[in-house]
């Protein structure tokens, strides 16, 4: 086809795929990703011993997990897993009844005033921000241990992720009903049952299932600081080195996540 | 004759719900009723609780920052280990994903790849930092490694999901130039799904952010060991310190996230970061 | 004149014992435009993408450049599809890449994959990128994003990006079914244009027959998987047309 090396007219026109401003951006990303992670391998302590050690602390630890003990079950596990799930249920219907008048005050579209709207979406961050671990630490602290302590570290922990997304289907819901209602005259409560309240309405559940799925999974791990359900059942077995006990509990733990994902799943196909 | 329109009488209008959602909403009701029994929730219990609170709160405030240094080599730590298994978690996703997809890869393939991803998902990563803590012992190392283990199992699934996801006929008429399959990926299958990963890539970063203030309670490193300590000795305003500082951490991250995010999906330049505008599109759906 | 490609007994069925495709026997010269025409159905698509084997035959040969193309597969199928430039009807863009990118495709056959993923494409490519983009008449348009396009200016990327592989074949596939009666008379002449610039051989396969008959110098009618006229437009008579699609009504 062509000869070598063709030569190019002298007003030949090259091509950038990105702006030289654009390019500087990009840049000054990758540096502070590059520089944040080997500054990371540089101090993190990595302590060789246990290092070398692992491979036979693995075998040692698979070993005593099996035989499973399949007959601790009734006894220890059933009640327990039950118990999580009341956590998980109750924790996530308590989240959407705070976090709707929370939601809606953070936003500005229903609630034109700034400092409410600043102060609602504090909150969320503050929820969101405060693990649900922590929260339930902060809850056995004032509430004794039990699950009333893990049910509001779930319900309160959750708010902030209700909120947020909610927050954003309201500000995808489109003007035109909303404005019709209020040129109708429609005092807010109103605006908001009929012209809101139906667009959100499908996302409000989809959200709702999203966060009881992983509710579940958050609701099992919580009785390890003390607050109810599993957890305590797997931090007594942890605490005493019963191994093939924590193995029942972590099947039983999987076989709970998976339920409740699949149980999601099917709700989502016929509500939505 | 005049003919006068016929008057309907006034009806309520009642909000119209279906038949099922009002059986749902009445199972609903008795479920609660039912739970909050189990739960072993008396009024008594809540009204101590509840003058419990206000004691507490007021040895929460004013936050004690006294012991800075303990607090900064904490928060330190756990942002080392967020970042360190948000790299690796990414690294180790990317291929899990790629070859989980059914669209591009047969079945032999994409089961035991979808199967991984499925398993590193499914326990919670305080349990798999427990795990790691007696298979690599105390450390930032297994909170690492946790995180790690959770990341593939986020990334590697909703990376799989908008693999599948692509329009395959982009990709069919990228492989009818006769491109390598390394391009077909690179220019047919990669730009659909660039701006879904960097979307789900600063969210893990962001939730391996909130995580790591919480492994150290099982003792795999980070700020979460120290906060376990100030509980344990009731040094509440210690307590409400770190909280203070953990979500000063996490709101130092949404800031980068959001960064990375305007530039590598809107092409935003330097100057552009700096000025506030809408945040990107693309994001998934938030928080863990 | 030499023929570019032949086709023997090309066969196809998506279900077997339901064959789309009966015996297809056919020889495509060096140059000129050869338009398919049809009922839908009929195999005109599966016929096209038979050749560049984005559907596999059942059964058949297709002769392009002394190989089969029927029996390639892996690099010699790769090195034989960059040589044939195809056009579909939805474009097909990669949506999130630029205009430039796009075009960059049609030299994926020729980079290596290192190389493309770092967009460092010989400057020949990019010069030669940036002339069909003054051709097509969508000079400036390098940097802009394929979703930004109208569905006119879409195709005529699609073609463009067919024509920078520097194929000895062009397929196009309904290329003006998405398209409004102006752009598409529009994409038929570049087309067109390209076809005698080139000295390629066009094939494309069309549903107006209208623009069949302005464009092509020859017209292939397909009816039920076989063809059953090949001859040039000016032979094309009603009554043929008749038999081949079925029914008058739509004549007129």
């Amino acid at each position: 086809m062509a000869s070598a090396a063709p030569q190019l007219p002298a007003d030949a026109r090259g091509w950038q795929r990105f702006t030289p401003a654009q390019r500087i951006g990009r840049f000054a990303i990758y540096l502070l990703l590059v520089a944040g992670i080997v500054a990371s391998l540089r101090t993190i302590e990595v302590i060789p011993e246990f290092l070398a050690d692992a491979p036979e602390q693995v075998v040692d630890l698979l070993t005593r997990m099996w035989p499973i003990a399949w007959n601790y079950y009734p006894r220890g596990v059933h009640a327990a897993l039950l118990e999580t799930i009341h956590i998980a249920s109750l924790g996530t219907l308590l989240a959407l009844l705070l976090a709707t008048p929370v939601g809606i005050l953070a936003a500005h579209r229903l609630v034109p005033l700034w400092p409410v709207n600043w102060l609602a979406r504090l909150i969320l961050v503050a929820s969101r921000s405060v693990n649900s671990l922590v929260w339930a630490l902060i809850f056995v602290g004032i509430f004794g241990p039990g699950p009333l302590a893990g049910t509001l570290a779930i319900a309160f922990r959750s708010i902030g992720f209700v909120g947020k997304l909610v927050g954003e289907a309201l500000d995808e819901t489109h003007a035109g009903p909303i404005e019709a209602l209020r040129a109708a005259g429609a005092p807010w409560v109103s605006v908001l049952g009929f012209g809101y309240w139906p667009q959100v309405r499908p996302a409000f559940w989809s959200i709702a299932l999203f966060r009881f799925d992983i509710n579940v999974r958050e609701s099992a791990v919580l009785g390890l600081v003390g607050a109810g359900g599993i957890g305590m059942a797997l931090d007594a077995a942890l605490n005493l080195f019963q191994w093939d006990r924590v193995a029942l509990i972590l099947v039983a733990m999987f076989v709970v996540v998976v339920a409740a994902e699949v149980g999601v799943t099917q709700v989502r196909k016929r509500l939505l | 004759m005049s003919h006068k329109a016929p008057v309907t009488p006034a009806t309520p209008y009642t909000f119209p719900t279906s038949r099922a959602a009002q059986i749902t909403f009445a199972l609903l009701a008795v479920y609660v009723v039912y739970a909050v029994t189990q739960l072993d929730v008396s009024l008594e219990r809540v009204q101590q609780g509840l003058a419990h609170s206000s004691r507490f709160l007021g040895r929460m405030i004013p936050p004690n920052f006294a012991r800075a240094e303990l607090l900064w080599k904490g928060l330190a730590e756990s942002l080392q280990i967020a970042v360190l298994a948000s790299a690796l978690g990414i690294v180790l996703a990317l291929p899990f994903g790629l070859l989980g997809a059914r669209n591009l890869m047969p079945p032999w393939v994409s089961w035991p790849a979808r199967l991984i991803v499925v398993l590193a998902r499914s326990f919670h990563p305080v349990v798999v930092a427990i795990l790691f803590v007696k298979a690599v012992g105390f450390g930032a190392l297994a909170g690492i490694l946790a995180l790690t283990v959770a990341s593939i199992g986020f990334i590697g699934k909703l990376f799989t999901e908008a693999i599948e996801e692509v329009s395959i006929k982009q990709v069919e008429a990228v492989r009818a130039t006769g491109a390598p399959f390394m391009s077909v990926l690179a220019f047919g299958v990669l730009p659909q799904v660039f701006s879904r990963f960097i979307g789900f890539a600063t969210y893990q970063l962001d939730s391996n952010l909130r995580n790591s203030t919480m492994v150290g309670i099982v003792g795999a490193g980070g700020i979460g060991g120290t906060l376990f300590a100030a509980f344990q000795r009731f040094d509440y305003d210690f307590v409400s310190a770190i909280l203070l500082s953990i979500i000063a951490l996490i709101m130092a991250g949404e800031v980068l996230a959001t960064a990375v995010r305007r530039v590598f999906i809107d092409n935003a330049t330097l100057r552009q970061l700096f000025r506030r505008g809408s945040p990107s599109h693309d994001r998934p759906l938030d928080d863990d | 004149m030499s023929e570019a490609l032949i086709i023997r007994r090309l066969s196809k069925a998506y279900v077997p014992g339901k064959p789309v495709l009966h015996d297809i026997d056919v020889a495509i010269a060096a140059e000129g435009i050869t338009a398919i025409i049809g009922p839908s159905g009929t195999g005109k698509s599966t016929l096209i993408r038979c050749i560049n084997r984005l559907v596999e035959p059942t059964a058949g040969e297709i002769l392009f450049d002394g190989l089969d193309l029927a029996r390639l597969s892996g690099v010699a199928l790769r090195h034989a599809r960059r040589q044939i430039g195809m056009v579909f009807q939805e474009y097909n863009l990669v949506e999130r890449l630029t205009v430039m990118e796009n075009l960059l495709c049609g030299r994926l056959g020729y980079v290596s994959p290192g190389r493309a993923w770092r967009r460092k494409f010989p400057s020949a490519d990019i010069e030669r990128a940036q002339s069909l983009l003054d051709t097509v008449g969508l000079a400036g348009f390098a940097n802009r994003r394929a979703d930004a396009l109208s569905g006119g200016q879409r195709q005529r990327v699609g073609i463009a990006r067919a024509v920078m592989q520097q194929p000895r074949l062009m397929l196009a596939d309904e290329p003006t079914s998405s398209l409004d009666p102006k752009t598409s008379v529009e994409i038929m002449e570049l087309l067109a244009g390209v076809a005698r610039s080139h000295r390629i051989p066009v094939l494309i396969n069309m549903h107006d027959v209208a623009l069949a008959r302005r464009f092509a110098d020859r017209i292939l009618g397909m009816a039920g998987g076989r063809i059953v006229f090949d001859d040039a437009p000016a032979a094309l008579s009603d009554t043929m047309l008749k038999q081949i699609y079925g029914g008058e009504d739509w004549l007129h």
